[in-house]
């Protein structure tokens, strides 16, 4: 059972015009099993927050405090919070020339468990949740996101969840450019991981389309760097209905 | 860090990425002064096209006159049917290709004694390698000849390590239809110089893959050409240079397209870490007038791994015929891509170890195409041992 907190986070970036405040007091709480929509508008924020729990070295945490199960996740470095059980599906993952999936996933794996999974069962497993995410075998020899699709990047992003089994995962528009076909595998996928793992999601949004395969426990609106106002699944029904207007209009 | 790019003529594919661009005029590559006698060529200054980004105050020795020309300890092996033997200077074979082009060129030419004729056979499979290690901090020339029959296929690998300040000259010869692999591998010891000029013809229809592998030296500098002179004959020019403190790693490649449906690629990949590690590559391609159907491409890539590097990249491109299939260059310098970094180790993978899989997969392109096992093993092994001191 874990539990990720967010508290009071306020975090900002250096950019050409000087220090730039993103997150304005953030305030979440996620456990085990649980899952979280943060839907908001285009620059609200949403990545700030997904890249700031991964420790992105960009983004300056200036207060506040993140921790899981009690531990200062701020106080880790990027690979120990994925050691931790942080899991960050990215909304643009990163090309690496030469390196191939294979040895990426391989490499991972040791890293968060410690020691090289068994190799027979390895491949077995890969094999399965390659399966599952209906790619083809010969991905596992491609190098590292170059030259995939749109969805073979999401795919490849929820095919490093299922293998690496994290306990909290921040999932940063997954659902972003991917078609209804792509978009039920990687929904699938998620519900998989929650089955199995009992994984806790932060299901970061734009539209309420994925929520139609991926059920969430809460849903926060998140406007201008903070949230601005939570409920449960009802509150997408909502948003879908009426969009951010109410909310944006009301901060501006 | 500075990286510069000319481009005079391009056609098809160009692209250049980071680094300023700024147009020089380049001399017709192939007006270049070409000859047997030292006396042509005065003293360097350091101010010439080919020398001015070379620390030449290094290699003054190798410069300046006749140096010690006599037979290199080597250790040879040989599978297939191929002969090795010294022969004269005056072999018909010297001088079959290459004619010296700068001054330390000329030098080892008129001061070796004699060369190594590595001679493979028509309708031969051989396999030939020669390691010259412990040459010792005084200067040296050197003079080798591959000369590679019709339809023959061979792979000659050429390794270095040790002391050495040598300076020398290989000739290669790609008979008509021919298959040639050449591998040149540089490990000396870190205060070793090395000046070699290899010149490369092929005949019809004559495929060769040439390499340059240079890991370590105080200043390493191979300059590789090819004349295409064969009609439908192609060349795949390779090159992985990994430069530390205090050493620079220097290659010239220059492809001359002669003849018709001719083929060049010319890719080099390099890696600098460490205050003053240097490199240089030069790259010019020319499509001379006869050359239609020329399909052309040539790039450099280097990735700088730490501050205080200087990776020096200039390809030149020049047509002299309207009438080719392709032709294009592409030269890029870039800092370590730090979106890559937080990719891996968002995955868990510690800082040294993401560092590590980004730079061998940056260079794991031409480590790919290296067909010698245990070479491409002797770069993995090096490579790893360079990659312990980062992150
Ligand atoms: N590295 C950065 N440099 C400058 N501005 C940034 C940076 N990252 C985010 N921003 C700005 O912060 C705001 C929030 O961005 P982001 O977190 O990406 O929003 P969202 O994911 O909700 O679309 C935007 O206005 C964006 O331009
Ligand atoms: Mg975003």
């Amino acid at each position: 059972m874990a539990v990720l907190e967010i508290r009071d986070l306020h975090v900002s970036v250096e950019t050409d015009q000087g220090t730039r405040q993103i997150l304005k007091g953030v305030d979440l709480t996620i456990r085990s099993g649980e899952t979280h929509a943060i839907m908001g508008p285009n620059g609200s924020g949403k990545s700030t927050l997904a890249y700031t729990i991964a420790g992105h070295p960009r983004y300056t945490v200036d207060s506040g405090s993140i921790t899981l199960d009690g531990a200062d996740v701020l106080e880790m470095s990027v690979d120990e919070r994925a050691k931790a059980g942080l899991f960050l599906a990215m909304q643009y993952p990163v090309e690496i020339p030469g390196v191939t999936v294979s040895n990426f996933l391989r490499t991972a794996k040791t890293a968060i468990d410690g020691t090289s999974p068994a190799l027979r069962q390895w491949v077995g497993d890969v094999k399965t949740a390659m399966t599952n995410l209906k790619m083809d075998s010969s991905f596992t020899e491609r190098n590292v996101n170059e030259g995939f699709s749109g969805g073979e990047k999401k795919r490849h992003e929820i095919l490093q969840l299922e293998l690496l089994k994290p306990q909290i995962a921040v999932l940063d528009e997954t659902d972003s450019g991917l078609d209804v076909d792509a978009l039920k595998i990687v929904s699938e996928g998620v519900n998989r991981a929650k089955e199995n793992t009992g994984l806790g999601v932060l299901l970061i949004t734009h539209y309420t389309r994925i929520l139609r395969y991926i059920k969430p426990d809460f849903v926060h609106v998140f406007v201008a760097g903070k949230v601005a106002e939570q409920g449960g699944p009802e509150l997408a029904d909502r948003l879908e209905a009426e969009g951010y207007d109410r909310y944006v209009e009301a901060n501006a | 860090m500075s990286s510069a790019t000319t481009a005079p003529a391009t056609a098809g594919a160009n692209k250049n990425m980071h680094g300023a661009t700024s147009i020089v005029p380049v001399q017709t590559r192939n007006e270049r002064l070409a000859s047997f006698d030292v006396a042509d060529f005065a003293a360097v200054t350091g101010r010439e096209v080919d020398w001015k980004l070379t620390p030449i105050s290094a290699i003054s020795d190798l410069l300046d006159s006749s140096i010690d020309g006599s037979q290199l300890p080597l250790d040879i092996s040989i599978t297939g049917s191929a002969s090795v033997t010294w022969v004269s200077m005056n072999d018909a074979a010297v001088g079959s290709v290459g004619t010296p082009e700068d001054r330390a060129s000329a030098i080892a030419w008129s001061s070796t004694q004699d060369a190594l004729l590595i001679d493979v056979h028509a309708d031969d499979v051989s396999e030939v390698s020669v390691s010259r290690s412990g040459l010792g901090a005084a200067p040296r020339a050197a003079h080798t000849v591959i000369r590679v029959a019709p339809f023959a296929k061979t792979t000659v690998v050429l390794t270095s390590e040790g002391e050495a300040a040598l300076s020398e000259n290989v000739e290669i010869i790609a008979g008509d239809s021919s298959h040639v692999t050449v591998i040149s591998l540089q490990e000396w010891s870190s205060t070793a110089r090395h000046l070699a000029s290899h010149f490369i013809r092929t005949e019809k229809n004559a495929t060769v893959t040439h390499t340059v592998v240079s890991l370590s030296g105080a200043l390493v500098r191979v300059n590789p050409q090819t004349r295409l002179a064969g009609e439908g004959s192609s060349v795949n020019m390779l090159g992985l240079y990994f430069a530390d403190s205090g050493e620079h790693l220097e290659q010239q490649v220059f492809v001359h397209h002669e003849a018709a449906q001719t083929k060049s690629r010319v890719n080099y990949k390099g890696a600098l870490q460490g205050t003053g590690a240097r490199t240089v590559w030069i790259g010019d391609v020319l499509i001379g007038p006869h050359a239609v159907g020329t399909d052309s491409y040539e790039q450099n890539r280097n990735l700088v791994l730490t501050e205080g590097t200087r990776a020096d990249s200039i390809p030149n491109l020049e047509i002299k015929t309207g009438d080719i299939a392709g032709a294009g260059h592409a030269s890029a310098t870039g800092r370590f891509d730090d979106e890559q970094l937080f990719y891996l180790q968002a995955r868990g993978i510690d800082e040294a170890t993401a560092r590590q899989l980004v730079v061998r997969g940056f260079l794991n392109e031409i480590v790919q195409q290296i067909t010698v096992t245990s070479i491409a093993e002797r770069i993995e092994a090096a490579l790893d041992r360079e990659l312990e001191g980062i992150a």
